[in-house]
């Protein structure tokens, strides 16, 4: 064991030593590969991580570990009273970065914000297609084209958007990945040499970090930018170590190979929590795993059988077998971390007994029903499977005969959505932008039936508060009107609500400054090493 | 052998298109599409689903998809990554050379132990050390490659400390890649302690390579063995009176190899298969981990050409060993 912790120290040491005696390395085991480095173009958070953070800002951004919007490259911003208009004042003096064949002659203007908008949403912008067959999937899910009618720059450094529709989330949306603020220059330098292809290779942008090189699969290396306009990063050197198996990216940062690690598995996490070089920071997940049940299908039409089912479910047992205690039960639609949380609203009661004798006075009897397993492991619902076996065996308890079904994962994401789907589905949702709209509307607003609204649920009362919540100014009035479309959705049940998982980052003890992201991003601006 | 060397390479053209078909369907018939994984839990709308179709060039009927495909293909144009943006062909060649170095290194793991371990399990027929060197071959035929390797991980590079867990290099080191193989740029790079760096992350993801190629050839090696001891030849050799090492090491196992280098060659697949697994573990970025990807992505244009692109490696793998074949025995080329 002495020899053990000698070679723990020789390692340390070494690594320490490594960057040379003045550079200050950050290591990061991430869990998978980029797919590119232009975000607009895609959805995943690995390769947000590994872009939009680290390279770019965008108008606002996230308030660390908040889903609070504040300035960014906006310095400040007036919303007309109608909320239809934006007017964004740019922050002055902001530099972009340089690699071997750019080197900026100006500063970001809203020649800059314009086209990073355009290039998404205008089918005529020779950047639209830039690469075969771009496809600018957030631009299009967070519905930019039907909310946004013109982007306009009123001077140098003034832009103005028209919306066609208030839309209470528009700031929170400009704050997202895709959203973030290219450089116009760059990309007609690149045009000029018809070389576009390189704008999602060699990223340039105001970022903290300046990116310097792509192994693919292997890492990413970022340099902190000494001219970033909030200031040089502690660190010197950041680097993407990509590791794609969790148990080697835990041994990796025992070794001290990197100074912190994405995703560990869940069971790993007490024995990391322990280990006296390691610390290990929570935070609840922004998101939500629900059993929705098909409400347009005899007789789950019946809110007695919805509710009776749900009070039917263990969710104790489910949290401390699936999630491994890194979990919490769900009462509600929305986490508790987002605003407008009702907590007021009481979850329905583990109770079996008064379970069957629901049934029983809602005329069920011998009822056999479909259990949708997801054949993946997301955070918000870490083993389908499991859980599913789980809540057949509750069923079994009140009498009803459940079977489990599951597909591949784009099957089941396509077949779910059927309006005549036979069965209950397992899923959840990962917040995208920190707004209840992106939960309540998407997942459970009419418009969603036959897609993302798994329940098939219209119910207009509810409908009618969440359209009207969207379009209100103030986040006070609007919370309100969520508070209320919580207590509507509890009492029709469309769903049981089952957990919010926890999100876990362990990381050498020395590492300093890492604030968790409720949206799940790694980012490490303000990441420091301590000798 | 003109004539040989022709015949053979035309075997290669319907295989070459049995291959490209195999690829091109098996993509198709996996559940779930490229535009559905796009979407994810999101999901994409009919019309944007039709206008990425169009874009794709995934409206047009299969047959069409098809003839397009492989006339693409014969002029070296393999399509580009429907997640990445960048060529096919370009990102296997950028991650190829680490795939081959593994798996060469990996195979000669196997032959520099395997041989030796079948040929002394041979001679000492029946006996405990027999019984041990099978068996052991027979557990590392059995062995999980995912659970092999993290096991040998957590006991060498975890407990003992003696290699790195995983990766290439050590992030010290930072040098543009020249050839790709990171033996030969890390010494090219001049910088000291490179190549001993390259060199130590390789050890044990070669070793969990070579666990299986190396029970193989040990089995099969033990049983040539046997089989060539017991020939008229060697008992002729034997009464001349020659001593043991000259009767096994010359008479014997000349003989005796013939099967073996079969057996070698034919592992090439095996070793492909394998670094899959073993790249996807180790982080090792080669070919492997990228098929891997691009099937979860359901990167069509990526999937089809990494198994084309691997199945003519193969092919041409298996081309030159039957070529040496001709050559070394004349028997074959008569046939």
């Amino acid at each position: 064991m002495k020899l053990f912790t000698r070679l723990l120290a020789a390692t340390a040491l070494t690594l320490a030593l490594g960057g040379a005696a003045s550079a200050k390395t950050f290591v990061f085991c991430s869990e998978g590969s980029p797919e590119g480095f232009d975000p607009g173009l895609y959805t995943a958070g690995t390769t947000f991580d590994a872009s939009a953070h680290p390279v770019y800002n965008r108008l606002t951004e996230f308030k660390k570990g908040t889903t609070e919007v504040e300035p960014g490259l906006a310095e400040s911003w007036d919303v007309a009273p109608d909320g239809l208009t934006y007017t964004f004042k740019l922050r002055p003096g902001v530099k972009f970065h340089s690699n071997d064949t750019f080197t900026p002659t100006r500063d970001m203007n809203a020649d800059d914000v314009i086209f990073s908008f355009d290039r998404q949403g205008n089918k005529d912008n020779p950047w639209h297609q830039y690469v075969s067959g771009a496809s600018w999937e957030y631009y299009d899910s967070m519905s930019m084209p039907e909310t946004v009618k013109s982007v306009e720059k009123v001077d140098d450094m003034t832009v103005k958007f028209t919306l066609t529709r208030a839309d209470a989330a528009f700031l929170a949306n400009v704050a997202m990945p895709f959203a973030s603020i290219v450089s116009k220059e760059y990309a007609d330098k690149l045009a000029e040499a018809g070389q576009q292809a390189q704008f999602n290779q060699q990223p340039i942008g105001t970022g903290p970090f300046r990116f310097v090189a792509y192994q693919p699969d292997a890492l990413i290396r970022y340099q902190a930018f000494p001219e970033y306009w909030a200031g040089k990063q502690p660190i010197d050197d950041l680097v993407f170590a990509i590791t794609t198996d969790a148990a080697v990216r835990q041994q990796r940062l025992l070794a001290g190979e990197c100074h912190l690690m994405a995703y560990p598995n869940p069971s790993d996490v007490p024995a990391m929590q322990q280990n006296a070089d390691l610390k290990v920071d929570e935070q609840q997940g922004l998101n939500i795993g629900y059993f929705a049940y098909n409400t347009k299908q005899a007789p789950f039409d019946k809110v007695e059988v919805r509710k009776a089912l749900n009070m039917a479910i263990n969710k104790q047992a489910i949290i401390d077998a699936v999630y491994q205690g890194a979990g919490q039960i769900a009462k509600n639609p929305i986490p508790p971390t987002m605003w407008s949380y009702n907590d007021s609203i009481q979850d329905d009661p583990y109770d079996p007994e008064a379970a069957k004798k629901m049934l029983t006075d809602a005329g069920v009897s011998n009822l056999s029903m479909k259990i949708w397993a997801m054949p993946v492991s997301r955070p918000y619902n870490p083993n389908a499977r499991r859980m599913a076996e789980l809540i057949q065996a509750d069923f079994a308890k009140v009498g009803v005969n459940a079977e489990i079904v599951t597909y591949e994962w784009a099957e089941y994401l396509e077949r779910s959505k059927a309006e005549d789907r036979d069965g209950a589905v397992l899923l959840g949702w990962t917040g995208d932008n920190g707004d209840p709209d992106n939960f309540l509307a998407v997942l459970l607003g009419c418009d969603g039936v036959g897609n993302n609204n798994r329940a098939q649920w219209c119910n207009e009362d509810f409908d009618k508060l969440v359209q009207q919540a969207k379009s209100l100014p103030s986040q006070e009035q609007r919370a309100e009107l969520y508070e209320q479309a919580q207590v509507i959705f509890k009492e029709q049940a469309p769903w049981a609500t089952i957990a919010h998982s926890v999100v876990y980052v362990p990381m050498r003890k020395n590492v300093t400054g890492f604030v968790q992201s409720p949206l799940g991003d790694y980012t490490f601006d303000g990441v420091d090493i301590t000798e | 052998m003109l004539r040989f060397f022709l015949s053979r390479v035309a075997v290669l053209v319907p295989t070459f298109l049995g291959v490209a078909l195999i690829a091109f369907a098996f993509v198709r018939l996996l559940p779930g599409d490229t535009i559905t994984i796009i979407g994810g839990e999101r999901g994409v709308s009919p019309e944007r689903r039709a206008a990425l179709e169009a874009a794709l060039g995934l409206d047009r009927p299969y047959i069409v998809q098809f003839g397009d495909y492989v006339f693409s293909v014969l002029r070296g144009d393999f399509g580009v990554s429907t997640s990445t943006y960048r060529p096919v062909l370009q990102e296997f060649l950028t991650l190829f050379p680490a795939t081959i170095e593994l798996s060469v290194v990996a195979i000669l793991l196997a032959v520099a132990i395997g041989i030796p371990a079948g040929i002394f399990a041979a001679l000492k027929r029946g006996t405990w050390i027999d019984q041990g060197i099978m068996g052991t071959a027979l557990v590392g035929y059995s062995m999980p490659i995912f659970w092999w390797a993290v096991l040998l991980i957590i006991f060498f590079s975890g407990y003992l400390q003696w290699t790195p867990v995983s990766g290439r290099i050590s992030l010290m080191y930072f040098f543009p890649p020249v050839t790709g193989f990171m033996l030969i740029d890390s010494l090219l790079s001049g910088q000291a302690g490179a190549f001993r760096s390259a060199l130590s992350h390789l050890i044990l993801p070669a070793i969990v390579l070579a666990t299986i190629p190396l029970a193989v050839i040990a089995r099969q090696t033990r049983s040539a063995m046997l089989e060539v001891l017991g020939e008229d030849y060697v008992r002729t050799a034997r009464a001349k009176g020659l001593g043991p090492r000259r009767v096994v090491g010359v008479h014997a196992l000349r003989n005796a190899l013939i099967p073996v280098v079969t057996t070698i060659g034919l592992q090439v697949g095996v070793l492909l298969t394998g670094a899959i697994l073993t790249e996807t573990i180790f982080s090792w970025p080669g070919i492997g981990k990228w098929l891997i990807d691009a099937v979860g992505r359901r990167d069509y244009p990526s999937v089809q050409g990494g198994i084309l692109l691997i199945a003519i490696v193969v092919m041409a793998v298996n081309l030159v060993v039957d070529l040496l074949y001709g050559l070394i025995n004349p028997r074959v080329r008569a046939r």
